[in-house]
């Protein structure tokens, strides 16, 4: 591989670029899914490709191709760098990259089980077993499982000397039962919805599911939702269990702290942010009490955003974002670093695949553990909602107003869960928001959350985010905005 | 079998251009020999698609390109079928040994599973109505030609003291399918795409067309209109959340209509996850609400067949407000004893079918009948970030985004801050008082669909952001 970068950088320079980095990239998937009892989606998958990014007359020009031959490779690196010409037509300003040491290493994710290696035969068994659990409940009327197993190896190259291996196993898993009743379609999710957990780790994740167990559980709550109160409307105390507060991070924070948008650069798609330069070090972004950090090490956990080095060659970091309430720090590249006063590139680059331009992207995005035993936290809840499992998600382009709905809600009075809840949602502004935090539970109620579809860029590209998040209470939150005037 | 990518063709430096596709002839031997291979491994029938891109994309903020890319890919997709079971494996090595190990692996799939008791014979072969979407012109946009483009759409923006920021895109693609009982389709389009936001302080405005012919639009005819209305928002006013009589642009209503597509696959409503569900033949929209699904419309994109090679049907959904009509794959007209409508997905899948053309029946009313004929009212320009809050009453949400205009008194007054919607799209196409001519409307939350602006009212918005 290390043969097909060499050559393609070479051309490049040839051609007249600057600076170049190739990734040659191989990317293997595996999905299965059942749906009421029978196999759905069986499919495997592999795709084989390089890309290359090359600045020329200090503009930037991205091909690709999956035709890795002599040739292949010097026409892409060639029509990269004529691109990045065609790009110097309408440029304002020439391109700076904060300097950065060339590596040459090798890295593989940890994995105790090898996800392709064990039988299909058994991943069936489970997700079928599973799914008959689910349909032995009275009421429900749709049962899905689903597996989604990838294996991603990728070698990058770059002008300035860098050779860089990385293999990672991805896993993830999750179950769902859907209940039709009079007018109303209910569902719950385990352990998440939309597709379940998803981690850097090998099938060691599914079997830590439990799926046994909980597949009954969450199918008596699908059919037992239609029979309990509406959540109610009104201003007060949400506690938000870890996967929902994982998605509330993703959106409020993780999307915000991105550079590129902050700068523009996502004006015309994905947005841009409320976090203007100038709130750097200045905004209470939080009550005291709330520390999040952006962690692409090992060290914070096996996430989705868990690598050695971004797709840029920089190695991973460790970023504060908010430190005790206040707003400390941005996702940056060596484009954008200089523009905060840094000397580096905090390595946030990621790209989906080998035909994408690298672009900030989150790593692990994660509030810090507090000091909470759960237990204490809903005892000493006189009159809240515990909201469990995302159902449904938005916020504005500039990351202020968000709104959220969830599968399930309790009621809690008096510091005990006392009913039921469906239909619950709630609504806010970011910094409003997590300003009003005042408990978050404690380590060993922590888990790091993986979000494996956020789309970001144009083209188009989805990668998976990691979020580390533990049960937390907030204050004069408006509850049931959805439903409000329905 | 000699790798036909020794016969690719990459365009030269010079022009930066996309790669030009294969010959369908090309496509047609890679088909051929997947199945020879298949037969020779043992599957008892194979199915083989083969989609080839090649794409490019011009990117712009801040009134300068940042990024600029280019991507050629092809793979093939593999089915097997033994003993009354199905699998997919796909790959993008298209060696003789690498499509070999990719029939294998489908068949190791295959093998390793339950049989399916919904499991049809692959159809055999099919007659298909000609289409021709592939414009020479589009497919032949260079990198410097969208440079130029943008750089003027970004001179205008200067000029007005303005920041732009958007993508000016063209491709084109190609897809075969072929099964072992003789089936083969083959289709191949080009596509283009101008998308600009200008800013003006905090105030944004948007425009953007999409086409299979680059002429069909001007990219500096959108960048003036989206400098335009940026200046009309500048100095919006917050507005008290309620019910507004609105004026959706067409791609207000796309992002927001583009939410009902599945619920007309048959496969939906047998999963009970329809809002459909036991509202068939009902009058459940207004009854100037009718919409088809209709691949050939002039304004449509999208290969005339589906994932198993079946010829699309034009198929009436809702007549008059009244749900008439589902799309059905094979395996769920079968269930239904329906004929199959030409929708059905890739095989193996749970969904099983969607319509995937949408065309709404459209009015005769002007945006400007519909402001001035508007006591109080808001126009939306575009609709962001739309996500189901309710599946069976349809209740989506969202946000306003880049040009939100009150009206007032037949005459739009100014501009106001940005609202969260909480709105059952049921009750909406209950509520629409005009509609415009349906156009080929592009947005960001679905694809691209034939739709009208429309008036509606008593369009719910429940909360107000900070600009």
């Amino acid at each position: 591989m290390w043969d097909l970068c060499t050559n393609a950088l070479d051309t490049a320079k040839l051609r007249g670029a600057t600076y170049g980095d190739v990734r040659v990239m191989h990317l293997r998937q595996r999905d299965l899914t059942t749906k009421n009892g029978q196999v759905g989606t069986l499919a495997q998958s592999e795709s084989l490709g390089l890309g290359i990014r090359v600045l020329a007359n200090g503009a930037w020009g991205f091909a690709s191709t999956d035709r890795l031959t002599r040739e292949g490779l010097a026409a892409c690196a060639a029509q990269a760098v004529s691109i990045a010409k065609a790009s110097a037509l309408a440029k304002r300003s020439e391109v700076v990259l904060a300097p950065e040491k060339a590596y040459v290493d090798s890295w593989q994710s940890p994995f105790r089980k090898d996800p392709f290696e064990i039988p299909l035969e058994t991943q069936l068994a489970l997700l079928l077993a599973a799914d008959a659990e689910m349909r032995q409940v009275k009421g429900v009327t749709l049962t899905e499982t689903d597996m989604q197993f990838r294996k991603i190896d990728s070698w990058f190259a770059s002008s300035i000397g860098s050779r860089i291996h990385q293999r990672k196993v991805i896993s993830g898993c999750g179950i769902a039962a859907t209940s039709f009743q009079g007018e109303e379609i209910q569902k719950r999710s385990y352990p998440n919805g939309f597709g379940g957990q998803h981690s850097l780790q090998g099938y060691e994740l599914v079997e830590s599911l439990d799926l046994m167990r909980n597949a009954p559980l969450i199918a008596e709550e699908a059919a037992a939702l239609h029979s309990v109160s509406q959540c109610p409307e009104k201003v007060g105390t949400l506690i938000l269990g870890g996967s929902q507060l994982g998605l509330q991070i993703h959106e409020s924070i993780g999307h915000p702290i991105e550079l590129d948008r902050v700068l523009g650069q996502e004006a015309n798609f994905a947005g841009t942010s409320f976090l203007t330069l100038d709130q750097l070090d200045q905004l209470k972004y939080a009550s005291s009490i709330v520390n999040v950090v952006a962690d692409a090490r090992l060290d914070h956990g096996q996430g989705l955003g868990t690598f050695a080095y971004d797709d840029e060659g920089v190695p991973a970091q460790c970023t504060d974002i908010i430190k005790d309430g206040t707003f400390r720090g941005y996702l940056s590249n060596r484009e954008t670093a200089h523009l905060v006063g840094l000397d580096r590139s905090s390595g946030t680059m990621r790209t989906e695949s080998w035909n994408r331009l690298p672009i900030i992207r989150m790593t692990n995005v994660s509030l810090l553990p507090g000091t909470w035993d759960y237990d204490d936290l809903i005892s000493d809840t006189h009159d809240g909602i515990l909201l469990e499992t995302n159902r449904s998600w938005s916020i504005d382009d500039r990351r202020y107003q968000f709104q959220f709905s969830t599968e399930i809600g309790w009621e809690i009075k008096g510091g005990k869960k006392v009913r039921m809840l469906k239909n619950p949602s709630y609504s806010g502004i970011s910094t409003e928001f997590w300003n009003s935090c005042d408990a978050i539970c404690r380590f060993d109620h922590w888990t790091l959350w993986g979000t494996p579809n956020c789309g970001k860029g144009q083209p188009m590209q989805t990668v998976g985010t990691g979020h580390g998040a533990a049960p937390a209470r907030f204050r004069n939150v408006h509850i049931g905005t959805a439903f409000s005037n329905q | 079998m000699k790798p036909p990518a020794q016969n690719r063709k990459v365009s030269t430096a010079s022009s930066a251009g996309a790669a030009e596709l294969l010959h369908e002839r090309e496509l047609r031997r890679i088909v051929d020999t997947v199945l020879r291979l298949a037969k020779s491994t043992g599957a008892e029938e194979a199915e083989v698609h083969v989609d080839e891109v090649a794409d490019a994309l011009t990117r712009f903020a801040n009134n300068a390109i940042h990024q600029n890319v280019a991507e050629h890919g092809l793979t093939v997709s593999i089915r097997t079928v033994v003993d009354g079971r199905t699998a997919r494996a796909t790959t993008n090595r298209i060696h003789e040994d690498s499509l070999r190990s990719a029939i294998e692996v489908s068949l190791s799939l295959a093998h390793r599973q339950p049989k399916d008791p919904r499991l049809l014979p692959m159809p055999g072969k099919q007659r298909y109505r000609a289409v021709n979407r592939f414009i020479k012109q589009t497919a032949a946009l260079s990198a410097e030609e969208r440079a130029r483009a943008v750089r003027h759409a970004c001179d205008l923006a200067v000029k007005k003291g303005q920041v732009a920021a958007g993508i000016y895109s063209n491709g084109q693609s190609q897809s075969v399918v072929g099964n072992s009982r003789g089936l083969f389709a083959a289709y191949r389009e080009t596509h283009s795409e101008f998308s600009i936001t200008a800013q003006e302080g905090p105030a944004a405005s948007w425009a953007k067309a999409n086409s299979t012919d680059v002429r069909a639009f001007d990219p500096q005819k959108l960048a003036a209109r989206a400098c335009q209305k940026a200046h009309l928002a500048i100095n919006s006013r917050e507005l008290a959340p309620g019910r507004y009589t609105v004026i959706l642009e067409p791609a207000a209503v796309l992002d927001l209509v583009g939410f009902l597509f599945y619920d007309f696959a048959a496969t939906a409503l047998e999963d009970k996850r329809s809002c459909l569900n036991e509202r068939m033949a009902k009058q459940l929209f207004g009854q100037n609400i009718s919409i088809s699904d209709d691949v050939y419309h002039a304004l449509q994109q999208g290969a005339p067949f589906d994932g198993e090679g079946l010829p699309r049907q034009r198929v009436l959904l809702v007549d008059c407000g009244i749900p008439k009509n589902l799309v059905y794959s094979r395996a769920a007209a079968q269930a239904a004893g329906k004929r199959p409508t030409g929708h059905g997905f890739a095989l193996p899948n749970e969904y099983g079918e969607a319509p995937m053309n949408l065309v709404f029946g459209g009015g005769d009313s002007s945006m400007d009948k519909m402001v001035t004929s508007t006591d109080r009212g808001l126009l939306v320009t575009r609709l962001w970030y739309i996500r189901e809050v309710d599946p069976y009453e349809k209740v989506m949400t969202g946000m306003t985004r880049d040009g939100l205009f009150l009206v007032e008194n037949g005459r739009v007054t100014g501009a106001a801050r940005n609202f969260r919607f909480n709105q059952s799209l049921i009750e909406m196409l209950k509520n629409v008082e005009l509609l415009g001519p349906a156009v080929r409307a592009t947005g960001e939350e679905a694809f691209e669909m034939v739709v009208p602006a429309m008036k509606v009212r008593d369009f719910c918005f429940s909360e107000v952001t900070k600009f």
